[in-house]
């Protein structure tokens, strides 16, 4: 992460809307075209609604990523929220505990070329994921 | 801003603006569903041509929109879900089968009477 992060607060369900906007604007200025600007999107609008849904409050760093010379975008969300009790089930299709379609994340998932979850009952929850420019 | 409802015939138009929140959407759900009643339409349609991110929130309720009309008597169409949004989202996992959709508002609105001379015809 590096200075030309953007930071977006996560309280409410319009955050979630300029959270997927801020990440369109700077996905395209890494190089990512037509498609994958909508599957960044839509990614960081799931992963940000979880948040509003289960933390109520939380944070998203958005930012270039690097690997050799490929280039890509990176997409952070934390929160100090519940926590997620089995992460393999919140990451299977259809699983839900809120009034959702179970969705969100394992679609986020797809939609990315990384994706890792780090989650502890009662501390929080943070999602860290990744796609690169092909 | 909310969503303007415009009415041509018995059949109601909704356009969906970019950056609608989740908020307004169920406003629109709920106006939607008390206009149905009110001005007695018989078809609902929703443009989303506008709309950049189709995630597994807004899906949902316009497949909830499309149930709750049909309950009341009219039908729905979701109209012009850009190539990108449809791609995407096939990714999540989301589908619209229980909800008619057309490439533009001209083709949902031959749908829409069309449906309503078949029904009428069966009277």
């Amino acid at each position: 992460m590096t200075e030309e992060d953007i930071h977006v607060a996560i309280d409410r369900d319009v955050d979630v809307v300029s959270a997927r906007e801020k990440g369109r604007e700077l996905a395209s200025r890494q190089g990512f075209s037509g498609t994958d600007l909508t599957l960044i999107a839509t990614a960081i609008s799931e992963v940000a609604r979880n948040i509003v849904v289960y933390a109520g409050h939380g944070e998203l760093v958005i930012g270039p990523a690097r690997k050799g010379n490929r280039c890509g975008i990176t997409i952070l969300a934390r929160d100090q929220g519940p926590g997620i009790p089995d992460i393999d089930k919140a990451m299977q299709d259809g699983f839900s505990t809120g009034k959702s379609l179970g969705l969100g994340l394992p679609g986020a998932r797809r939609m990315m070329d990384e994706f890792e979850i780090e989650s502890a009952v009662g501390a929080g929850t943070t999602i860290t994921m990744r796609k690169w420019v092909r | 801003m909310p969503v303007p409802i415009l009415k041509q015939g018995s059949i109601l138009i909704a356009c969906i603006q970019p950056g609608l929140s989740d908020h307004q959407l169920l406003l629109l759900k709920d106006k939607l569903s008390g206009e149905v009643e009110r001005s007695r339409a018989e078809g609902v349609v929703i443009d989303v041509s506008a709309i950049d991110v189709m995630d597994s929130f807004a899906t949902r309720t316009l497949r909830s929109i499309s149930q709750t009309t049909r309950l009341r008597g009219a039908r729905t169409v979701v109209v012009g879900i850009q190539p990108d949004v449809a791609f995407a989202m096939i990714q999540l996992g989301l589908t619209m089968e229980d909800v008619s959709t057309a490439l533009d508002l001209e083709e949902a609105v031959a749908m829409l009477t069309a449906g309503r001379v078949t029904r009428r015809g069966r009277d």
